[in-house]
């Protein structure tokens, strides 16, 4: 069931959209801020630098 | 549990002080100063080595004083002003007590303790390997460990911040969403928590290696995730200065956000992005590939490079709102010229807003595209960029905040209120001086981080242009009224703090209304025209055009492409 209008209180509890929520939940916030460097920088990097074959002489 | 809380209501500006939270941010904010006082010493030394003609420091004195000048200026004194600020946002602007007190303590000292072992080791001089510490050079040991110890110092203080967001949350000290300056600082907490997560990745190893326990670091892998914490760190400073710039507009001017939505959305941008801008530091290195330097430094950093500018349109436009409403709405540019530019809170804070935007950002970006990044990469043109964002962004703020917070927290009047009026006008001249000659030289091919101008040592000689050592010279001049204007403020700072006039507790009238509800509430300012704003956000975008197009230019002259 979705509710049209936000303001509407949907059965019990309001309605807050799920972008709402997010925003106000600063331990989400912290998950987003910290996997989204370490995948796309970090593990992305070192898997690239991990993969250089080594020099032979 | 039961701490009993004292706090006390400021009866000047209303503002909320929990007595705990109060003494962190003081001790936080006092001890930094110190730390930059010392980099600042430093810093200028370096200027005056650098300027041909005077050269005054030995080599080994000049590496070992960049080492320090870096850390103390960059590291300690920008993260203990951060801790402060951090408290503030969460305790004062929250009105909520500090959450685990005798942690943030904790934070304190292993701070300082760390920042004291590294700068020992440092001025030992066994271990002048810049604060980068890249292998194979190899410090002391307890270099490495200094740093570890001070970045779990700060680990704890954020933290300390987390957990007054839930106090705060559960006792219901504030209604909807956080302020947007919390909102800021919780910004600059999460990326801290990912900065000194990556330090400890790549600094415990490093330590191990120092100490003989671990063969071989690998430099590139080394450089890699170094730089996820000291890029990083970087925008821990850029969220927390843009954080004190809503402040200071809504404590100077009532000034409300013009929408809170896209404020926050452009911090949101920060937490997703800011910090995989880390490659742009990577962009010469052979071995990582296009597609991650290009995905990380262009697709994502101009996603946060976009949130930077709708902050430096909101902050200037929320600034022209308020003082329109004032009445102030005589031609374009009314509100900014009857703003109070004697007022050391304002002045610097928007000196240092149109100094970050037009020197330091719009010369990030251009650095941070891989095809120009090659001709300015380790030249003084990378100095002169950050000095624009981390000194006239980042310090300037601090100081400009620090006029407002001092005589608040410490109860005096300001001590010398003439030089602080000026002081902030002498010391963004002194840095704009040293961001654009630094960038100057360094537009000519010289060296960031190298002794010896004259190449008299090296067996290829090899001279700059003559226009060169002018840029040096002048940067030298800018370096010393820096230096004027940075020793000027920790003078007034601790003046203030010794010899102040005391205010009395007692308020002569009825305390005044705190800045309500621009700091504490969520909300904006509504609907209202801004054209000057929008005239200055045109020209900003001019001048970034007009930039990028002459450096694409400047690359294919060097390339000799035709
Ligand atoms: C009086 C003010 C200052 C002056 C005159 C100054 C001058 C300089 C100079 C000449 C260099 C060396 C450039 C080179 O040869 O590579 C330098 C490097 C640097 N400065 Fe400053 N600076 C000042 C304040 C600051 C502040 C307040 C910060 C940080 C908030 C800072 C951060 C740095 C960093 C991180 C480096 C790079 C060190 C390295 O390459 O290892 N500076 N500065
Ligand atoms: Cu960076």
């Amino acid at each position: 069931m979705t509710s049209q209008d936000n303001n509407t209180p949907d059965g019990e509890h309001e309605h807050i959209p799920f972008f709402q929520r997010m925003m106000d939940n600063p331990f989400l916030l912290l998950f987003i801020g910290v996997v989204m460097p370490t995948v796309f920088y970090i593990l992305w990097g070192v898997m690239e630098i991990a993969t250089i074959p080594i020099a032979t002489y | 549990m039961s701490i009993l809380s004292k706090s006390r209501i400021c009866p000047e500006t209303g503002l909320f002080f929990d007595d705990q939270a109060e003494k962190l941010i003081k001790w936080n904010a006092v001890t930094g100063v110190v730390f930059l006082l010392v980099g600042g010493l430093f810093g200028v030394l370096m200027a005056l080595t650098r300027w041909t003609e005077v050269h005054i420091l030995p080599a080994d004195w000049f590496y070992l004083l960049l080492t320090a000048h870096g850390l103390d200026a960059l590291i300690v004194w920008i993260i203990f002003f951060e801790m402060a600020v951090l408290y503030l946002a969460s305790s004062t602007l929250l009105k909520v007590r500090l959450a685990a007190p005798k942690w943030a303590w904790l934070g304190y000292w292993l701070m300082l303790i760390g920042a004291v072992i590294t700068n020992v080791m440092v001025l030992e001089g066994d271990s002048s390997v810049m604060f980068t510490s890249y292998p194979p050079m190899k410090a002391h040991p307890l270099f490495y460990l200094g740093i570890i110890v001070f970045a779990v110092g700060a680990l704890i203080g954020t933290f300390c911040f987390f957990g007054t967001l839930v106090l705060a949350k559960e006792q219901k000290t504030y209604e909807g969403s956080l302020p947007l300056v919390t909102f800021g600082a919780l910004t600059a907490a999460i990326i801290a928590v990912f900065t000194i997560a990556s330090g400890a990745i790549i600094l415990v190893p490093t330590l191990l290696w120092s100490l003989g326990y671990i063969a071989h670091i690998d430099p590139l892998m080394y450089k890699t995730i170094w730089w996820a914490m000291g890029h990083s760190s970087q925008q821990i400073n850029v969220s927390a200065h843009v954080s004190v710039w809503y402040l200071i507009a809504a404590i100077v001017f009532g000034a409300k956000p013009l929408s809170e939505k896209v404020s926050r959305m452009a911090f949101l941008f920060y937490i997703f992005f800011l910090q995989l801008a880390s490659a742009h530091h990577l962009l010469v290195e052979p071995g990582l590939s296009s597609e991650w330097k290009i995905f990380n430094t262009s697709y994502a950093m101009y996603l946060a490079v976009l949130g930077s500018m709708i902050h430096g349109l909101t902050v200037p436009g929320s600034i022209e709102a308020a003082q329109r409403k004032k009445g102030f709405n005589k031609g374009l540019f009314e509100w900014l010229r009857r703003a109070p530019w004697g007022n050391p809170v304002f002045s610097g804070m928007f000196m240092s807003l149109v100094m970050f935007g037009f020197l330091g950002g719009i010369t990030g970006v251009i650095m941070g595209t891989e095809q120009i990044n090659i001709i300015m990469h380790n030249t003084l043109y990378v100095p002169g960029h950050f000095h624009a964002t981390v000194v006239a962004g980042t310090t300037l703020t601090f100081m400009a905040v620090s006029y407002f917070l001092v005589p608040v927290l410490f109860r005096r009047e300001l001590w010398l209120p003439g030089l602080a009026k000026w002081q902030t006008y002498i010391y963004a001249i002194g840095v704009a001086g040293i961001s654009v000659f630094m960038m100057a030289a360094g537009t000519l091919g010289v060296s960031r981080r190298h002794w010896d101008n004259n190449f008299a040592d090296a067996t290829l000689g090899f001279d700059y242009p003559a226009a060169a050592h002018m840029f040096l010279a002048l940067n030298g001049i800018s370096g010393l009224m820096a230096g004027l204007g940075g020793a000027s403020f920790c003078i007034i700072m601790v003046g203030t703090i010794l010899w102040g006039k005391k205010k009395s507790d007692v308020p002569a009238s009825a305390p005044a209304p705190a800045p309500e509800p621009a700091v504490h509430q969520a909300g904006s300012a509504g609907t209202i025209a801004v054209p000057g704003t929008f005239v200055l956000a045109l020209i900003f975008l001019g001048t970034f055009i007009l930039y990028y197009y002459v450096n694409w230019k400047y690359l294919a002259e060097v390339w000799h492409l035709s």
